[in-house]
């Protein structure tokens, strides 16, 4: 891409084009996000068909192999391709920015996270297309997925196996990012939360994914190679699939929760006009909880039968970490506590957080209790325990983050009005199935059934549900309406949107240039934005550099050429057991359009290219007019 | 005036959720309604644990709650500037250690309950002749139905599990084919039977089930299992303990039962020819816990639900036998045999003599 591109209209085919090949991590984001976005819909729709499904009791609105094959996509979808891929969109176009980076360490390797994901991910839903989608849940079992008949558990061993070395890359990316790429002066201490929060989930991402890479590879070797790491016939043992489950699905969790804590703690200092209270106990209390993390996943197997001692020695560890997790909410509150509160879209999402999550946070400890949790284990109770963390805590982070970010991430800001009913639709109808499923639980109804029998007591609530789930299904559609409408509004062409913006990201005028920061900020205290403005620092910066050349990455198709081939040599590996003769050919195909690629990007040299002082001011001119961005 | 109105319908809205949430829960099948006394426990430990959680929760609210409604812009005037606060450390150290103890409080019986429930060393107990001294029942999990198999008395049964009330009863708990999951909701927890090595629990069941809706408890499966995990139920017959000992005594009565095909009676002659290699009619079968292929069938008149979750009429076991994949997707029954090949008048007498099944009568 070249600077003199900026600011002139391009045809369908050169955008197409740059989309393919960009490794700018503002665009990346940006995919990132409608990737998400677009999984986060189709794994909602699944949500709301498992709720008319259970709506009345004995109900045929969807047959029960096919609801088996709704509730594993719903969970992995959600999981895997909708809320990592949402919060990577964040990651991806925030941390660079507020670290005042010029973009990643690895352009090149963000981009092939992306495609890595975004290909594994339609792999795995190609399943629904041919021949049936995985049914085993999104845990899937060992003994129940070694014995699931069809394709559907080869798509999610494969398909999450592609996407999951995505994820491993952009995680490994980010570490690197924010080890070496800070501006002059930003030190580990003077990191915003949400650089924080990136930060201890790509360590997490490095640690837990591997796990499921692993047992992954068990499963596929199992299925598609005829090994026997998991028939307990041969000798295999599914209790390792467990273990290697959860070994990576506990830290999967904080994962996903950590840079919401991070969203919601840049959200919530702005719009309480105040400085996050307890800033260093939040960096502990997020590495406490990160660290915690890998010492509770036998919590999910407390009727597994591993015996009292394993049990107690988890329920102990599970308990421990409600200790960081309260000490970050007490933060919070201590962070509006004497602020001057504005209740904006971003804001309402956080305020609604906070007592949300506590919510779930607490049956969360009730389910630490392990004696306690033999009677919870598999219940509804469970399914309304991390539905409120992960749509109480996740979702509403990123719906939050969405309305803070737009005007940085798209130049433009959604609508306030129709923000605040998505959001009490939302909430309100969150609030609705979920919270009552903790009584279905109770009540004796076990989770992920496809009917229930009318004599059970659990009629009225079952439907109550169902209306609350429906309630939140038309408040994400007037979302996707609300970012439609967006497009139509007027570009900002302004910064500090918000006006009480305190981090770099603020400090830079939208639509941001593609080098982001002219020249890099020197970075003089915590709140650099902050601490600029209330200097009176009309340029909102200080710059530890003179205007002079910026090296920038170039664009490559590469990323996207090695993902097909693994999506290729993928087709092989699902149809071998079937005994094709092409299974093993299509395999070596793949794997060498991928190896091909790799040594392709190896042996060319590719230094990036750079942008003169002259293009830059010129582009700072057609971006913001004369002058620049001041 | 509006104080008292508002008083008076919190307090009514209490009581509506009292009444609301007691008539919701069965007493069969609800976690809140314990009939034994390890479930006891743990809703001990649940009212214990969500009056602490509850504890918590209102803290953290009214505090939130206050700093909302006290701290908005629209009070501190728009131009008002908070003084940037940046931590306090006594504050920090409160609100680390109070939780610390309140974990220390809770993690105190959870971890006494924890090996409680989980000590099982009376199952190796045995009296002066060998035998053992607790009640002990092998329970195997098959796709979508369950062997009780009490090998010390000698017998088997299936889909309904008999136990006497007052006393200890120890599980081994193995799943035949896929994971699945034990779980009598208002007995106690769950456990889960694998499919590579047997786990052992206990559960005590306090009251007689008689007087329930359908005379007996309601067990699940809680792993997903397959297409029909929702339809895996089994119930449960807790008997006093003498009632107990004369139905073991029937039972074992059954020895050398079975089905002639030389019967004049059609049903029997039928499931003689075409059932009897999958389903036994004898409790005493001399086979090891879990070796049989299908639900024995002894007690089945007995029951009080067909296929685990259907009603108790002739014409539903009618249908089940037609067609039983409509009823429960995936199962094994299905393809092991022709349907078709029955006429209307061979299931008719095939299900009379099914139903006729029983050691109660």
């Amino acid at each position: 891409m070249s600077s003199v591109a900026i600011g002139k209209e391009k045809g369908f085919g050169a955008t197409f084009w740059d989309y393919l090949t960009t490794v700018d991590h503002k665009k990346l984001g940006n995919m990132y996000f409608f990737a998400g976005l677009l999984f986060f819909a189709i794994a909602g729709l699944e949500a709301l068909m498992i709720r008319i499904q259970l709506m009345v009791p004995n109900n045929d609105f969807v047959s029960a192999g096919f609801y088996n094959e709704l509730l594993t996509m719903h969970g992995t979808t959600m999981l895997f391709l909708a809320a990592m891929p949402l919060l990577f969109g964040f990651m991806n176009a925030i941390v660079p920015l507020q670290i005042g980076a010029r973009d990643v360490a690895f352009p090149f390797l963000n981009s092939l996270g992306f495609w890595l994901f975004f290909l594994g991910a339609i792999f795995l839903h190609l399943s629904f297309f041919m021949g049936g989608a995985p049914d085993a849940g999104w845990t899937s079992y060992a003994s129940l997925s070694l014995y699931s008949p069809g394709h559907g558990i080869d798509f999610y061993v494969l398909g999450l196996q592609i996407s999951g070395a995505g994820t491993l890359i952009s995680g490994i990316n980010f570490i690197v990012t924010i080890v070496t790429m800070r501006a002059p002066g930003m030190t580990f201490m003077r990191m915003p939360l949400f650089t924080w929060t990136t930060l201890i989930t790509s360590a997490l991402i490095v640690f837990a994914f591997p796990a499921l890479t692993v047992a992954l590879f068990f499963m596929l070797a199992d299925r598609m190679f005829g090994s026997n790491f998991f028939d307990h016939t041969m000798g295999g043992n599914t209790v390792i699939w467990e273990h290697l489950f959860w070994i990576f699905g506990h830290p999967e969790v904080y994962i996903l929760i950590l840079p919401a804590f991070g969203l919601f703690s840049e959200i919530i200092p702005v719009f309480a006009r105040k400085r996050l209270f307890g800033y260093s106990s939040m960096v502990f209390a997020t590495i406490l909880i990160g660290f915690l993390g890998f010492m509770v996943w036998a919590h999910h197997m407390f009727t597994t039968g591993l015996g009292p001692t394993a049990n107690a020695i988890f329920a102990v560890s599970t308990m421990a970490i409600a200790v960081p997790t309260g000490m970050k909410v007490f933060n919070w509150i201590l962070t509006i506590w004497g602020g001057s509160i504005k209740v904006t879209v971003p804001m309402i999402y956080a305020l609604g957080f906070i007592p949300s999550f506590v919510a779930g946070g607490v049956t969360g400890v009730m389910q630490a209790v392990a004696p306690l949790d033999y009677q919870l284990h598999d219940s509804y109770f469970i399914v309304a325990h991390f539905h409120y963390v992960i749509v109480g805590g996740i979702i509403l982070a990123i719906f939050g983050a969405a309305h803070f970010y737009w005007p940085i991430m798209f130049n433009r800001a959604l609508n306030e009005k129709l923000g605040f009913v998505v959001f009490w639709l939302f909430f309100i109808g969150f609030h609705m199935t979920f919270f009552i499923q903790h009584f279905l639980g109770l009540m004796g109804m076990p989770r992920r059934v496809f009917t229930y029998q009318a004599d059970q007591g659990w009629d009225l609530f079952n439907f109550i549900s169902s209306i609350g789930a429906l309630l939140m299904g038309v408040g994400v559609i007037l979302l996707v309406v609300n970012m439609f409408l967006s497009i139509k509004s007027k570009p900002l062409n302004t910064r500090d949107y918000w006006n009480d913006g305190r981090t770099l990201e603020w400090a830079i005028k939208t639509p941001v240039p593609f080098y982001n920061f002219k020249q890099t900020p020197l970075v003089r205290g915590y709140d650099p934005y902050w601490i600029e403005k209330s200097e009176g620092n009309k340029e909102g910066m200080t710059f530890a550099e003179p205007i002079g050349e910026i090296h920038m990455p170039n664009g490559s198709i590469l990323p996207l050429v090695m993902s097909i081939g693994l999506f290729i040599a993928s087709f092989g590996a699902l149809y071998h057991p079937d005994g094709v003769s092409w299974s093993i050919p299509v395999i070596i195909l793949g794997l060498g359009i991928t190896v091909a690629s790799m040594i392709v990007r190896s042996f060319k040299d590719d230094l990036g290219f750079h942008v003169s002082k002259e293009e830059v001011i010129a582009t700072e001119e057609s971006l913001y007019g004369k002058g620049g961005n001041k | 005036m509006m104080k008292g109105l508002k008083k008076w319908r919190l307090f009514s809205l209490l009581a509506v959720m009292t009444v609301f949430l007691s008539a919701c829960g069965e007493e069969y099948i609800s976690t809140l309604q314990p009939a034994g006394a390890v479930g006891k426990e743990q809703f001990n430990l649940l009212l214990f644990s969500i009056t602490i959680m509850a504890l918590v929760t209102v803290v953290v609210s009214v505090l939130y709650i206050y700093a909302f409604l006290k701290f908005r812009r629209s009070k501190q005037g728009e131009d008002y500037m908070p003084k940037q606060v940046e931590g306090s450390h006594t504050l920090e150290v409160i609100w680390t250690v109070i939780p610390i103890i309140l974990l220390l409080i809770l993690a105190v019986p959870t971890l006494m309950s924890t090996y409680k429930l989980g000590d099982v060393s009376a199952m190796e107990q045995v009296d002066e002749n060998g035998n053992k001294t607790e009640l002990i029942v092998d329970v195997t999990a098959k796709l979508y139905w369950w062997e009780f198999a009490y090998p010390e008395l000698g017998i088997v049964t299936s889909q309904e599990l008999v136990v006497p009330t007052g006393e200890k009863v120890y599980f081994n708990l193995k799943a035949a084919d896929v994971k699945h999951s034990f779980w009598i909701p208002s007995i106690g927890g769950k456990m889960d039977t694998n499919v590579e090595n047997i786990n052992k629990f206990y559960l005590i069941f306090d009251e007689e089930s008689e007087g329930l809706k359908d005379g007996v408890f309601y067990g699940k499966c809680t792993e997903l299992c397959g297409p029909s995990h929702a339809l895996m139920d089994f119930k449960v017959k807790t008997l006093a303990p003498e009632a107990f000992d004369a139905w073991v005594a029937s039972m074992q009565a059954t020895e050398g039962q079975t089905a002639s095909q030389d019967s004049t009676d059609l049903g029997e002659a039928t499931f003689a020819a075409s059932c009897l290699g999958c389903h036994a009619v004898s409790s005493v079968t001399g086979m090891p816990s879990g070796a049989a292929i299908g639900p024995n069938l002894t007690t089945f008149g007995d029951r009080s639900h067909i296929a685990g979750y259907l009603e108790h009429e002739k014409e539903n076991l009618v249908n089940w036998i037609k067609n039983p994949e409509k009823y429960k997707p995936g199962n094994l029954m299905t393809n092991a045999y022709d349907p078709k090949k029955f006429s209307d008048e061979e299931i008719n007498a095939l299900a009379d003599y099914i139903m006729s099944l029983s050691v109660e009568q």
